[in-house]
């Protein structure tokens, strides 16, 4: 029967959640012996269409949610949240509409004020936001960009790392200090239209000077007895390797960006923790064994795959599996080209042509006394 | 009929489309003056039958034997198959225009999984060295070459010298790259195209039909024009209608591509649209069928019928029928039955001899029928009391959505269904209607009744808790009965022990005059049942060997979700228990109830001038605060919130303002609420809620559309009462009064906006989180728990190593546990 090292796993556990208890010796001999019995009956039957439950599990419930789509936290930062954040997340989007990561700090970092430091240090700040105007010299074809000193001094931003950066983002420029805060912006290549120069300018406007990138905001909140940071835009990879920061419990909402730095396992637990994540906070009790499935479901190839047409539904092996979900056509006529064979295992295959499918009690044959 | 083991596809040749063709069809007439179809046209007779009475001209068969027979029309001209166009310029692009062999070295991508839309082709043949032209795909439907275009033709005769070698390596092993260019066309069966007669005698053709009309009258123009040696231009022209005719025969959705239309200008339906999407063939017909002995009418609530049973109309009993095979044992009784005949409940329809001949049950057949009636037989007969059926309700979301119920026949036109299973159906009774299905197999049956039947779906899979169980009144009704100081006479009492059928219980005392609810209750709980929780208001409930000593019953002891008295009965003492208990609860709360009375009365939102005072108390000091955060918004003192500008950070502020006002103004209520039975209901999680309330009697707060207050409607202010640019709360959606007081104009406006919004929202989100159920279910419909406790799809590969990590079906944990320490 079932896995033994499995059983005995989780009696252990419950084993040392009895002996907590305060009970004597026998009630507590009792309760395991009554666990043991209940664990018997309460063990999966072979056949069951488990993944159909799975699914319902957790769409039924989606009816009854309320599609608000944002959710304010306490933070006041917008994150998605409710059934469209359920469905981005099986849809395995390369980023969530809302990024949001949750910064714990290292134990002797724990304060106010460190919290205020690394916060000022993750937030992006961008060329914009350092500089009172910019103007176009239409005369001399250039951009003039007037510099917001003090800012710059209150961020420790040097002109030359500045310069640097904005040359990094747009090509073909020649950027320069006129006076201590005027800079100069001109292009290089020649019959620079009006046009090209807005461009520029947006670009500039854009170029990177200090902080994470992709980190729109970064606000301090006290939770429990932790300085904690939440951020608006995520990057896992820079965030964990900054100084203070307690990279053990850095969390972010970005799947994707999960998989890509620490592998599919730690992805498939990310799935698992955002759905179920979404769902409480919606107020919906859903088993956790049914999104075990389903990030098992996404991960079990090596790279996360989308629930549908691109993802599961569309890598099927069999024929009318696939054209009875979606774009009917285009498989039938692709099947037809390569010769496959449709070996009618699956439960559709079995519907559509008329037989029992091999699911539950379908599996096994009844027969009765005449 | 055999079993099919497997279904392969390919493509089709020429030879094979004429190999199962019985004619040529060449006229594009379809019928003559007399009416009768064509020989040679379209509806040929050698295509199959669909009038009854008439015979198939090639297999003789009649009209419903003669499954059909396929024609051929010779196309003049070779034309494309639309929906092979993508393979065609792949194929077209990756071969040597001169020898036909492979423009890239094949052993760099034979032993790899390769995608040939990736590989660059080389412009050197390197087999003989041809200089390949650079050839463009010129949407819809045709190639060109250096501006010239590149005929059906000629892409034929180069697909021709491919050899069977390189096919494989294009992937192509379902046939010839030839047979993608069509030079016959496949005429499929009248029965595939029925025509249907109109009333006033005028037939009217299917969309295929037409569609073929089309093909053959331009096919046969240009054969003619060929024949007289027409001009270039001509047979161009031609040959590109003929193609437009074949492109929309097979799909009439091409982008690019007028479709083709009926003469009353509606889109023509044809092969790519029959299959296609939710009314297509594999949705609508192939994986939905369509069942007999079904029934489906309006369903009502019976408080007196048990809750695994559903109570089927008399007429309706009528007609769904159970073939019952005559033996020895039964026999008198189904004689019985067919003596009844149809019109009478618990008869028989129909019987069928052993031989297979069936026979309808009437006034002229009944008396042969029971002569000749013996062992073997069998009967149709009426579903009886007792009886296994399914009953449905849609949307099916979740399993308990179909459950097996018993039947009982009722006087009256609707379905009857206890009201404790409305929850898992998520059904009411404004006007929803449900659906029957009887199980016709003693497999079925079995099934049905050891796996579907209301008392085994008592735990929902998804949580692992009870999701049937007491709602509304039951629970209103339980609290009452069960409150510390509620006492019952002797002859109430009695009444609700008869209601019960539990006059044998030894439990029952009837010395006594008075009895307390809690001694009511514990008679209905099993014996030796011990529990301990925390009621909806924290206080302790205790139940300690069968009775109630502490406590009052609530929402959170016996309510269709996770209701906690339920989920342990039916843990420790079983299915049938659990059921007993909860129509037993369903009795008493529902009989006491009636002998005391519950009402809700306008009196009851009343509160007292005091309270009164309190609200305005609140309002005034949040309303201060918001004008003052609006002085400083409009100063440009206002601080912004991250990722807001200001006028967001102000609009983000009043807003959290006002749900602290309302919080502030509902806990203030909350702590001197009277004691009446709105209130009752409210606090024992009955019905409503203390917002509820505080909207009747307080007042209803800050409307929110779409998250924020309200602003649209006129320039710069929603409605002419107010002033332009008014940042003031009652401008933008507060509203001040409460139901009981009434609303003003403008605030009765800002709350249809309020509720238009809910009605809008709740109907966009059936629709999303509808395809999110469908792709869920269908991405791992195919998931099973093998034998081995492990998770299969359909190709044995493995998805989970141990279902559910620990193999335990939260369908029969204790909301996904084993055991709940807290409460042994």
């Amino acid at each position: 029967m079932i896995n033994k090292e499995i059983k005995d796993k989780t009696f252990k556990l419950l084993k040392e959640k009895v002996e907590l208890l305060d009970k004597t010796k026998k009630e507590k001999e009792e309760i395991l012996k009554l666990a043991e019995k209940r664990y018997e009956n309460m063990l999966y039957d072979s056949g069951e269409a488990i993944g159909v439950v799975a699914a319902q599990s957790v769409s039924e419930p989606a009816t009854q949610t309320t599609l608000k789509s944002y959710h304010r936290e306490s933070s006041g930062l917008n994150i998605i949240q409710g059934l469209p954040r359920v469905i981005e997340i099986l849809d395995a989007r390369k980023s969530p509409e809302t990024p949001t990561m949750k910064i714990y700090l290292l134990p002797e970092q724990n304060n106010k004020n460190s919290a205020k430091k690394i916060a000022s240090n993750i937030k992006e700040t961008k060329l914009m936001h350092l500089m009172v105007e910019d103007s176009l010299d239409l005369a001399n074809m250039c951009i003039e960009i007037n510099m917001d000193a003090e800012k710059m001094k209150n961020l420790d931003i040097k002109t030359d790392d500045l310069i640097k950066n904005i040359k990094k983002k747009v090509r073909n420029i020649e950027v320069k200090m006129s006076d201590d805060h005027t800079m100069i912006v001109e292009s290089k290549k020649a019959g620079t239209t009006v046009q090209d120069l807005q461009r520029t300018r947006t670009k500039v406007r854009d170029s990177h000077a200090k902080g994470i990138p992709d980190i729109d905001f970064c606000i301090i909140e006290k939770v429990n007895d932790d300085w904690v940071l939440q951020t608006l835009g995520s990057n896992l990879r820079k965030i964990t390797k900054i100084e203070g920061v307690d990279s053990n419990r850095v969390s972010t909402n970005n799947i994707f960006e999960v998989y890509e730095t620490f592998g599919i396992e730690a992805a498939r637990q990310a799935i698992i923790n955002e759905i179920l994540n979404t769902l409480r906070a919606q107020g919906v009790d859903t088993d956790i064994r049914h999104l075990l499935l389903i990030a098992d479901a996404m991960t079990s190839k090596g790279e996360i795959k989308p629930i549908g047409r691109y993802g599961l539904s569309g890598a099927k092996s069999s024929v009318l599996a696939r054209s009875n979900f979606e774009e009917t056509v285009k498989h039938l006529v692709d099947a037809s080209i390569i010769g496959e064979k449709d070996e009618l295992k699956g439960i559709v295959e079995n519907i559509i042509i008329g037989k029992t499918a091999k699911v539950g009690s379908g599996l096994v044959e009844l027969k009765m006394k005449d | 009929m055999a079993d099919i083991s497997e279904i392969k596809f390919h493509m089709v040749s020429p030879e094979h489309i004429k190999k199962i063709a019985t004619i040529e069809i060449a006229n594009s007439e379809v019928y003559d003056a007399d009416a009768y179809p064509i020989e040679g046209g379209v509806m040929d007779p050698h295509l199959g039958v669909i009038d009854p009475g008439m015979r198939c001209k090639t297999c003789g068969s009649k009209s419903g034997e003669c499954l059909g027979h396929f024609g051929y029309i010779n196309l003049s001209k070779p034309v494309y198959n639309i929906l092979f166009i993508k393979k065609i310029k792949e194929v077209l692009v990756l071969t040597c225009q001169e020898c036909s062999k492979l423009l890239f070295d094949k052993e760099n991508v034979k032993n790899r999984t390769y995608d040939l839309n990736k590989i660059k082709p080389a412009t050197k043949c390197p087999n003989c060295g041809y200089n390949n032209k650079k050839i463009k795909f010129e949407r819809p439907q045709s190639f060109t070459c250096d501006g010239d275009r590149i005929t059906p033709e000629q892409i034929r005769e180069q697909f021709e010298k491919i050899s069977d070698e390189d096919l494989s390596i294009l992937k192509m092993n379902g046939g010839r790259p030839e047979w993608m260019i069509l030079t016959i066309l496949p005429v499929p069966p009248i029965t595939t195209r029925p025509s249907i007669t109109l009333e006033d005698g005028e037939r009217s053709e299917d969309d295929l039909t037409h569609k073929l009309v089309d093909v053959i009258r331009i096919n046969q123009r240009l054969a003619n024009n060929l024949e007289i040696g027409a001009p270039e231009f001509i047979l161009d022209d031609l040959w590109e209608l003929l193609q437009y005719h074949v492109t929309t025969y097979f799909n009439n959705e091409i982008s690019g591509l007028p479709p083709a239309r009926h003469r009353s200008g509606r889109q023509l339906k044809t092969l790519s649209q029959r299959l296609k999407s939710k009314s297509g063939r594999f949705r609508l017909n192939l994986t939905g069928k369509r069942v007999d002995f079904s029934a489906r009418t309006v369903i009502s609530p019976d408080q007196n019928i048990g809750i695994n049973e559903v109570g089927i109309p008399e007429l309706i009993a009528k007609v769904l029928t159970i073939p019952i095979k005559i033996t020895e044992r039964n026999f008198k009784e189904m004689k019985e039955c067919v003596e009844r005949g149809p019109e009478k409940i618990n008869g028989a329809n129909y019987t069928i001899r052993p031989d297979g001949l069936r026979k309808k049950i009437n006034d002229l057949t009944k008396e042969f029928i029971l002569e000749e009636l013996q062992p073997g037989f069998i009967v149709e007969r009426h579903i009886k009391d007792g009886d296994i059926v399914l009953f449905n309700r849609q949307p099916s979301l979740h399993r308990m959505s179909i459950m097996a119920h018993r039947v009982k026949v009722m006087p009256y036109k609707t379905f009857r269904l206890n009201l404790t299973v409305c929850k898992p159906y998520n059904a009411d009774f404004d006007g929803d209607e449900m659906n029957v299905h009887v199980p016709q197999t003693a497999e079925a049956r079995a099934e049905a009744e050891q796996l579907m039947l209301v008392e085994e779906n008592i735990r929902s899979p998804r949580f692992g808790g009870p999701i049937i169980g007491a709602d509304q009144d039951y629970i209103s009704g339980c609290y009452l009965l069960t409150k510390d100081d509620t006492k019952i006479d002797k002859k109430t009492f009695a009444q609700i022990i008869l209601k019960l059928k539990l006059y044998n219980s030894n439990k029952i005392d009837m010395t006594k005059e008075t009895y307390t609810g809690k001694e009511l209750f514990s008679i209905i709980l099993p014996d030796g049942f011990n529990h301990r929780f925390k009621s909806k208001d924290g206080s302790d409930v205790i139940i300690e060997n069968g009775k109630l000593i502490k406590g009052s019953i609530d929402e959170k002891a016996i309510s269709s979700y996770g209701g906690k008295i339920i989920n342990k009965i039916d843990l420790e003492y079983g299915h049938s228990v659990a059921v007993r208990f909860i129509e037993h609860i369903t009795i008493i709360s529902i009989e006491y109830l009636m002998k005391r009375g519950f009402t809700l009365s306008l009196s009851e939102e009343e509160i007292s001038e005091e309270q009164q005072k309190d609200i305005k108390k609140i309002q005034n000091k949040f309303s201060a605060e918001i004008d003052k955060t609006i002085e400083t918004y409009k100063k440009g003192k206002l601080e912004t919130l991250p990722g807001q500008t200001l006028k967001e950070s102000l609009e983000s502020n009043i807003i959290i303002k006002t749900s602290n006002m309302m919080s502030e103004t509902q806990e203030m209520l909350s702590k001197n609420l009277a004691d009446n039975d709105g209130v009752v209901m409210a606090k024992t999680g009955a019905r409503g809620s203390i917002q509820n309330f505080t909207f009747m009697a307080g007042y209803i707060g800050q409307e929110l559309s779409g998250g924020s207050r309200i602003f649209r409607g006129y320039k710069n202010r929603c409605l002419p009462f107010f002033k332009e640019n008014d940042l003031s709360l009652k401008a933008h959606g507060f509203v001040e009064s409460s139901f009981r007081k009434g609303l003003n104009p403008t605030e009765f406006f800002f709350e249809a906006m309020k509720g238009r919004e809910g009605i809008m929202d709740s109907s966009l989100k059936t629709k999303i989180s509808g395809y999110m159920q469908r792709r869920l279910v269908n991405a791992m419909q195919d998931y099973l728990v093998k034998e081995d406790k492990t998770v299969r799809d359909s190709n044995d590969e493995i998805i989970q190593f141990v279902a559910g990590e620990d193999g335990i079906d939260p369908a029969k944990s204790d909301s996904g546990g084993i055991i709940n320490l807290k409460e042994v």
